[in-house]
């Protein structure tokens, strides 16, 4: 009996250390670069060789201060702000109107666009990056805000997401309303919406991160100094000589804060959202 | 009567309701997904320099002729197909057994999920702009392979050598990635019926044939949907080689959205970039249907 106590709590032991090992793995590169981004620039790459590069001595926000002096970064985290907010907004709306359309409505054509929204998920954006230039060159777009918003709005993946999500809503619910003379629109927004700020909540959180981290295109788009979006920014203040380490790894913890604070937050959300893709899929 | 008159007024409603709140997304995604797509087709039959914007030639399948001799664009080939073969299965196990960790209560599990996760709220550009220098083949300034000396190890050029450089990419991308895949993997975990483990441990199966036997069988589903965004996300390779080795070095981390990149926006040549990346959605869109093909037949 007792070395069947013993042997559980030696298997305890055993998948405590390991989890702590590999999470330790996992985290040793951004503790490091956190740690770096407090230390002076001579400080950085003192102590390779000892666990005393984890540890910032002498931490200071001088290479934090740096960054806002060298970069424009209230302009960068405006832009960067401003256009995924923008692009937020129509998307809940337009994607979850469609999803519900989708979903509830009965009319000609609705199983064929839901084909097209499923088949149209695994479409890689970055096989039509060329004529998708074009078509901006051609509007006058390109450099400007609109170039980022517009053809980012509509998202199979968020139809879908609160196609599936609508589905499961009951009809007698609908129905109740429609008899008490409901319009099926006014029915949508003021029964379906407030009852439905889980799916909501998960697509913008998934949508965020996705636009926060967003490169390729905003980088082939944007590109004027001054119309900069946060990755941008990180990107070429990397490229730019003289390459001041304590400034760049200060850049990079900068442009990870919000998304931390994201996470923070609404992490219910985000992990759900994530979770429920693979379930649904 | 007066019933059904109200009944097919609604049937109205709802018809009408059904356009009004699907046309805008429809729209849109004609417009911005699915225009451009035919575009590609159409541009990559014709000699277009964006210099020259006023002399577009329809020249047929030149560009495609081109492509088959293109030497770098086999490459960019190869790197595509090799990243993803490589990284899809290590980055989807990896994933797997980081859920299997932390799939059961215990006092601190949430602490653990979040570190491995913690990646995932860096975005590509900052790992990749972290990891250059992580890798630096100095040991003085890279903490790799600073660890590596004080294992007693050589230092290894991870990112200036051609035979380690790709490697070094998907090690990264494996360690950024797998986060997100474990989560998806932990629901996949927690919608397994407990009974079937029990049943299971009283035939007298060991843990591992409870996870062959038991696990995977259940995980089917999730297992297909994680290779199927991987290997996307996989193939359209680019900024990690494009923040940390610009294709480099020689060639040995050029992808193909890298060369649609280079052809198509460096140098101008539109028409045969276009054709590149018509390729690219072929294959892109065949391999997901052969995936999905593969794994419903069983």
């Amino acid at each position: 009996m007792k070395s069947l106590k013993t042997q559980k709590a030696l298997q305890k032991i055993l998948f405590y250390a390991g989890n702590t090992i590999i999470g330790i793995i996992f985290v040793s590169p951004l503790i490091w670069m956190i740690s770096a981004s407090l230390k002076p620039e001579a400080k950085i790459f003192a102590n390779m060789n000892s666990i005393q590069t984890f540890v910032p001595e002498d931490a200071s926000f001088d290479n934090f201060i740096e960054v806002f002096r060298r970069v424009d970064l209230m302009n960068v985290f405006e832009n960067t702000i401003t256009y995924i907010l923008l692009i937020l907004v129509f998307d809940l709306l337009i994607n979850s109107i469609c999803g519900y359309a989708l979903a509830k409505f009965r009319f000609k054509g609705r199983k064929l666009i839901l084909s097209f929204v499923v088949a149209l998920m695994v479409m890689p954006m970055e096989a039509i990056l060329l004529p998708m230039y074009i078509e901006m060159s051609q509007l006058g777009w390109v450099n400007s805000l609109p170039a980022l918003v517009v053809p980012s709005i509509a998202k199979c993946f968020s139809i879908y997401m609160f196609y599936n999500f609508f589905k499961d809503i009951p009809d007698d619910l609908l129905e109740a309303a429609s008899i008490d003379g409901s319009s099926p629109i006014r029915t949508f927004f003021s029964i379906v919406m407030p009852i439905s700020k889980t799916v909501y909540a998960t697509v913008f959180i998934l949508d965020f991160v996705a636009h926060w981290n967003d490169f390729m295109w905003p980088f082939l788009i944007m590109t004027g100094k001054e119309n900069r979006t946060i990755q941008l920014a990180v990107q070429s203040f990397f490229g730019t000589q003289p390459v001041h380490y304590s400034a760049i790894m200060a850049s990079l913890v900068l442009s990870a804060i919000p998304m931390i604070v994201m996470f923070i937050f609404m992490q219910k959300y985000y992990v759900e959202g994530i979770a429920s893709s693979g379930i649904k899929g | 009567m007066a019933k059904t008159e109200q009944m097919s007024g609604r049937k109205r409603d709802e018809r009408i309701a059904g356009y009004v709140f699907s046309l805008p997304a429809v729209a849109l995604l004609i417009a911005f997904l699915v225009v451009p797509i035919i575009y590609t087709v159409y541009y990559s039959v014709f000699q277009y320099q964006v210099m020259r914007p006023n002399d577009i030639t329809f020249i047929g399948f030149e560009n495609y002729h081109k492509l088959i001799t293109d030497s770098d664009f086999w490459i960019s080939l190869k790197n595509t197909f090799y990243f993803t073969i490589v990284v899809v299965p290590v980055q989807c196990t990896l994933a797997l057994a980081l859920a299997m960790l932390v799939s059961k209560k215990f006092k601190g599990v949430s602490v653990f999920r979040t570190m491995y996760f913690s990646p995932q709220l860096t975005s590509m550009v900052v790992i990749a702009v972290l990891w250059t220098v992580l890798y630096n083949s100095n040991p003085n300034t890279g903490l790799i392979n600073a660890l590596l000396v004080n294992l007693g190890l050589e230092p290894i050029n991870f990112l200036t050598n051609e035979r380690t450089a790709m490697n070094s990419i998907i090690f990264m991308s494996a360690w950024q990635g797998a986060g997100y895949q474990m989560m998806i993997f932990l629901a996949g975990l927690q919608g397994i019926p407990r009974d079937q483990y029990e049943a299971a441990s009283v035939d007298g199966a060991t843990p591992w044939q409870q996870f062959w036997f038991v696990t995977i069988p259940n995980l089917k589903g999730t297992i297909k949907y994680v290779i199927m965004i991987t290997m996307i996300q996989a193939m359209k390779l680019f900024t990690q080689p494009y923040v940390m080795t610009q294709g480099g070095p020689r060639n040995s981390t050029k992808t193909m959205v890298y060369y649609i990149y280079t052809q198509g926006f460096q140098k101008g040549n539109f028409g045969y970039a276009c054709s590149v990346a018509a390729v690219f959605f072929v294959i892109v869109v065949a391999m997901s249907l052969i995936l999905q093909k593969i794994t419903s037949e069983e």
